[in-house]
């Protein structure tokens, strides 16, 4: 039964992309239109998938890091939705619906669990933990994204040539603007998801914080995104700054989704969840 | 039914020849008057435009129309005719009809892509129509052009790219700034080329504009015609903290900005992005400016270079509009040519008409007295006869005259009803 709605899911994915990157090339407004219907498609796939592993396991996925990779799916499928609804930046389809339809691949492909979860896992204040740390890392996916797109869009305006992207991407003030959207909403959701982390360890282990691989490269995540949080609020830094600190961050939280499972030693590493 | 286009347009006749043509068009209704007392004429619509002076005409015999399109071209008495014989172009039908969608899509442009055009056609039209000038065919055609104008415009990017310096630059604020709207100009002096972008920011909204003249009084004149407020050249570095948008054109040999002044003022303006224009020759921005971050210099060059690169776009994009253009005159092509056999099917269905009622006649006298009733059935039965007879016929003609040789096969049904009994070649001749 596991993954019944999985396989729909990543077509949903795969068929939300080529819309998007047919979007990108033809830019026809119908194109972009239905991108969004099969992306809603996908997160309503995505969310029953969520409900089946809950379910059956009666815990949020989570447990391995394709389980992981479900959850942030359909995080970042949804982050999407909502910041489309509110500031629709339409290219940002061409690249977010591919990542998902990888996040989705990737959760089909790794083994999922043998054996039993930790017990620890069914805990609701871990939900709240795990729910949290997955919707900040999505909104701030997003933002990474929107930077690489005023990345490209800011070489052009100051290199003076216009080539395929100029006309296709939106001006700097809208990629800026969500940057910005995306870092005030994930920013806060990062912070409550550490916080409650912690405050669950003193809870269980006594202690609010172990120094693991995982927590000190998310710390360091954290506190690039305060540092442009602060300077963006005090000093006005944006644009070009703003875009490559978002994307450091970005990088440090990637390293820190998938160098969680490589890390054996730490207590959030995957493998320590799986009981023999 | 053809159509036959004639007239001069930028490419074949210099401003001072087209001048003089559109002396020649004085006032639609006299001039509708009498290319409608033309015999040759069916319908007519002209258009004069700065380009381009050209009139169409529907017309059953288009040589006559030709002859008389021309003699109205060669009325001017100033008029040389062999440098009119030189400029005057004939198009006939298809030729005519691609034209008219070349001319309305604005391929036929001076500058290619500019939206002008479409409106004048629509004017002139709207002006023929009021003068009864335009019928069947020309309403459908004129319709049919706008369409096709508003599909190229639609479903190619002839329009999307500025070709003009100042647009170009108000447009490579938009992708800066998104929206101008709220946004506030600082023009640094004036010329044509700062006036025009300056229109073209009021056109986007901006919602203040300062100015800044070397003297104060002129600051204050110019100020006054652009409805901003005026401010002293002196005040430059001060006033850096407004403005989102600067155009300087001064010319005045050194820099007016450096780049350290404009990163000292970035950090004031917390860094909101600047967008400056440098249309001046010599240069009056430093052009490390650039470098800084959210700060955006162009220059002249930087900016016909833009224009060079969206020119080049505009012809790639007119190719496509081509195709749709070739398309849309084979379809109205099309229909032209089914026009043609309705004057056959019409008379078909008149024979049969004549022969039901005669033989009815012959028929109700040798039966007596009928009811009503009964006359008519028996009305109803030679009707549906010939129109069951009649029907693939029709059929045959209106799906056959696209055909290669439409006229031969128009031909051949006059003749196998016999629809022409006064022509000279009866069947007997041919066989």
């Amino acid at each position: 039964m596991s993954g019944l709605f999985l396989y729909p899911a990543l077509l949903a994915c795969l068929a939300a992309g080529a819309l998007w990157l047919g979007f990108l090339l033809a830019q026809r407004e119908w194109l972009c239109r239905a991108g969004v219907w099969v992306m809603g498609l996908s997160l309503v796939l995505l969310t029953l998938e969520l409900a089946a592993v809950l379910f059956r396991a009666g815990r949020l996925p989570g447990a391995n890091l394709g389980e992981a990779l479900l959850l942030f799916a359909w995080a970042l499928v949804a982050a999407f939705l909502f910041f489309y609804w509110r500031y629709p930046i339409k290219v940002l389809g061409a690249l977010a619906a591919p990542l998902a339809a990888v996040a989705v691949s990737g959760s089909l492909i790794l083994p999922s669990q043998t054996g039993t979860a930790s017990p620890l896992l069914e805990s609701f204040w871990l939900s709240i933990h795990i729910v949290l740390a997955v919707l900040g890392n999505a909104a701030l996916t997003l933002a990474g994204l929107g930077s690489i797109l005023y990345l490209i869009q800011e070489r052009q305006l100051k290199g003076k040539r216009f080539g395929f992207f100029y006309h296709r991407l939106p001006s700097l003030e809208q990629l800026d603007a969500l940057n910005y959207r995306c870092l005030t909403l994930g920013f806060p959701l990062l912070t409550g998801g550490i916080i409650s982390g912690s405050l669950y360890a003193q809870y269980t282990l006594g202690r609010l914080w172990s120094w693991d691989p995982k927590e000190v490269l998310t710390l360091a995540a954290w506190l690039v995104y305060a540092v442009l949080l602060h300077e963006r609020l005090a000093v006005g830094w944006r644009g070009r700054r703003a875009a490559l600190l978002t994307l450091s961050g970005l990088v440090l939280l990637v390293v820190t989704f998938i160098g969680a499972h490589l890390w054996a030693a730490g207590y959030h590493s995957f493998s320590s969840f799986a009981q023999p | 039914m053809n159509l036959v286009l004639v007239g001069v347009n930028h490419k074949t006749a210099a401003v001072d020849l087209r001048e003089k043509l559109v002396s020649l068009f004085p006032e639609p209704q006299a001039v509708y008057r009498r290319f409608l007392e033309a015999p040759e004429v069916q319908e007519a619509v002209y258009y004069l435009t700065c380009n381009r002076v050209e009139v169409l005409v529907a017309t059953e015999s288009p040589e006559p129309a030709v002859s008389c399109c021309q003699a109205w071209f060669a009325a001017h008495p100033e008029v040389p005719p062999e440098r009119l014989r030189e400029s005057l172009y004939v198009r006939r039908d298809r030729e005519a009809v691609r034209h008219l969608f070349r001319v309305a899509a604005s391929l036929d442009a001076l500058v290619v892509g500019e939206p002008q055009i479409l409106g004048q056609v629509k004017e002139a039209y709207r002006q023929a129509a009021r003068c009864r000038a335009t019928g069947p065919i020309l309403n459908r055609l004129l319709h049919k052009t706008f369409s096709v104008a508003k599909r190229v415009r639609r479903e190619t990017g002839i329009g999307d790219h500025a070709v003009s310096v100042s647009y170009a630059a108000v447009m490579l604020g938009r992708k800066i700034f998104g929206d101008l709207a709220g946004k506030t100009a600082l023009l640094v002096g004036a010329g044509e080329m700062a006036e025009l972008a300056v229109e073209h920011l009021k056109g986007q909204g901006v919602a203040r504009l300062i100015v800044a003249n070397r003297t104060l009084e002129r600051a204050v004149t110019l100020a006054r015609r652009f409805g901003g407020e005026a401010v002293s050249l002196e005040e430059l570095e001060a006033q850096l903290l407004a403005p989102d948008i600067i155009i300087s054109s001064t010319g005045a040999g050194d820099y007016l900005l450096t780049a350290e002044q404009v990163r000292a003022a970035m950090r004031r303006r917390k860094h909101r992005p600047l967008f400056l224009i440098d249309i001046a020759v010599p240069r009056d921005l430093d052009p490390r400016i650039n470098d800084l971050d959210n700060v955006f210099l162009y220059n002249i060059d930087d900016l016909k270079e833009v224009v060079e690169q969206n020119r080049e776009r505009r012809r790639a994009e007119a190719a496509r509009a081509e195709g749709l253009v070739a398309e849309e005159t084979a379809k109205f092509i099309d229909w032209l040519q089914t026009l043609a056999v309705y004057p056959t099917i019409i008379s078909l269905r008149e024979k049969a008409g004549r022969i039901c009622e005669a033989e009815l006649k012959k028929t109700l006298a040798h039966l007596g007295p009928l009811t009503p009733e009964q006359e008519q059935s028996l009305k109803i039965l030679t009707q549906s006869v010939t129109q069951k007879l009649l029907h693939d016929p029709i059929i045959f003609l209106k799906r056959n005259h696209r055909r290669k040789r439409p006229h031969q096969e128009l031909d051949l049904v006059r003749r196998l009803f016999n629809l022409d009994p006064d022509r000279q070649d009866e069947p007997g001749r041919q066989g």
